[in-house]
């Protein structure tokens, strides 16, 4: 392995170093996921001047955390010194729920939010539904199957309301989308 | 929100037709969400308030980006702000549709149920616009859409399903709304050299599957389908009633009296 001085690492950061960083920045809407773990961020490169480009994609069209989202990650590669960043939004392909590491659903639930039940790209998931069946959504408190949608939206864009009809505890249904 | 590697293609069409045709969609869904959000903190139980404020803000966060898009496309250094808040009436774009007054809760329920129908539809068939950045907003809006009908279609078979009175107020929503349904297909110049490009649908294509699905549901809710003698039309043209002057006003008071301000 070549000797690189840590002035040379500071200019010129691998990719891999990149998304080492990205793996610190925490959703501002539910810190306990990273923007990795949302499946949020698509591409990062390095130029050969150093400058970084990365491709960040919206979650929904009028989310107010993709500007808060683009401030995290400017503020985290800033911190570490790389200071010419450069961050496309990124339309196509669109966000899905599908995207969410399985690490990330982990941590949902033990958050107390119940992570995305199925696949966006699964049956039944196309545009034809209109009244389909919900899915059953596990309670992430005490695990009962036995929940009820409260209300189709929730405090933000991603997220429903349910309720366990065992435990009795409300709780918040990140949607499959 | 930017769009910094933003490329525009060739298409073969004039600029400022692609411009003008990206106003009329954007536009629809920004006077709806403004309209939604009148709503905000006088919701009829707060998980419908915080549900109207949702589709609000999916339909306001659609029209920032087609008129970044649009803005783009134009070449004149306008962003999503000057289009949203220096024009006046006559540069809007909409449909008669989006700028009703909000009513109650049904007159909501109805008007956003038929724009919902309209909107899959449409974004569906914009899904494949040759205009690449066009397709990707649609792909993106087409979901939160197929969301937002989901919802409003609930809503119109419960309460059309539900007590007489409620019955009687979601009937008199559609009847009430039923004059603006004519102007969401009608096509004119500009949609025959867009439907040409292949930048988006013939709006009258759209309306066989629009009128199934208003079919079923009103029909599942028990209501009758009504009959309008006397359509509204010219909003696409920016001929407007006198609300959306109101909406505007309360809208673009900020960059009225603050030329400039920025967040």
């Amino acid at each position: 392995m070549p000797v690189v001085s840590l002035d040379q690492q500071r200019k010129f950061p691998t990719e891999a170093a990149i998304w080492r960083l990205l793996e610190e920045v925490p959703d501002p809407e539910v810190p306990v996921l990273t923007i990795l773990d949302l499946g949020v961020v698509r591409s990062v490169a390095v130029a050969e001047n150093g400058a970084i480009r990365i491709g960040v994609t919206p979650t929904y069209s009028g989310c107010p955390a993709t500007a808060a989202i683009n401030m995290a990650i400017r503020d985290r590669l800033l911190q570490a010194g790389h200071d010419t960043v450069t961050i496309d939004t990124i339309l196509a392909p669109a966000w899905t729920t599908d995207w969410i590491s399985e690490d990330g659903k982990r941590k949902l639930r033990d958050y107390g939010i119940a992570p995305p039940v199925g696949t966006a790209a699964g049956e039944g998931a196309g545009r034809g539904t209109l009244f389909g069946a919900d899915p059953d959504v596990p309670c992430p408190h005490c695990g009962s199957a036995h929940t009820e949608k409260v209300s189709e939206f929730g405090s933000t864009a991603c997220k429903a309301q349910y309720r366990c009809t065992d435990c009795l505890e409300p709780f918040e249904y990140f949607k499959c989308i | 929100m930017t769009t910094e590697t933003q490329q525009i293609d060739a298409q073969q069409i004039d600029r400022a037709d692609l411009v003008e045709y990206l106003l009329r969609l954007g536009d629809n869904s920004m006077i709806l969400g403004q309209r939604l959000c009148e709503w905000c903190g006088h919701g009829p139980v707060l998980e419908e308030d915080i549900a109207l404020s949702n589709v609000a803000l999916d339909l306001i966060g659609q029209a920032r980006l087609i008129y970044t898009h649009a803005g783009e496309v134009e070449g004149k250094g306008q962003t999503e702000d000057d289009i949203a808040f220096l024009r006046d009436v006559f540069d809007w774009k909409n449909v008669h549709l989006v700028e009703q007054p909000n009513g109650d809760f049904a007159d909501t329920m109805a008007r956003q149920f038929m724009i919902d129908c309209y909107n899959v539809e449409l974004f569906s068939a914009l899904t494949k616009s040759t205009d690449d950045q066009l397709a990707a907003i649609a792909a993106k809006t087409l979901k939160e859409v197929t969301y937002h009908r989901r919802h409003s279609g609930e809503w119109v078979i419960r309460l059309g399903d539900g007590t007489d009175e409620s019955h009687r107020r979601i009937q008199a929503a559609f009847d009430r709304h039923w004059i603006f349904v004519e102007e969401l297909f009608e096509s004119d110049d500009l949609d025959a050299r867009i439907t040409a490009a292949g930048i988006g649908p013939d709006p009258k294509s759209l309306r066989p599957a629009w009128d199934s699905m208003m079919d079923r549901v009103l029909s599942e809710a028990t209501l009758t389908r009504p009959t309008a003698d006397f359509p509204r039309s010219g909003g696409r043209k920016g001929e407007h009633s006198e609300y959306l002057g109101y909406i505007l006003a309360d809208m673009q008071f900020m960059q009225r009296a603050y030329p400039g301000m920025d967040w």
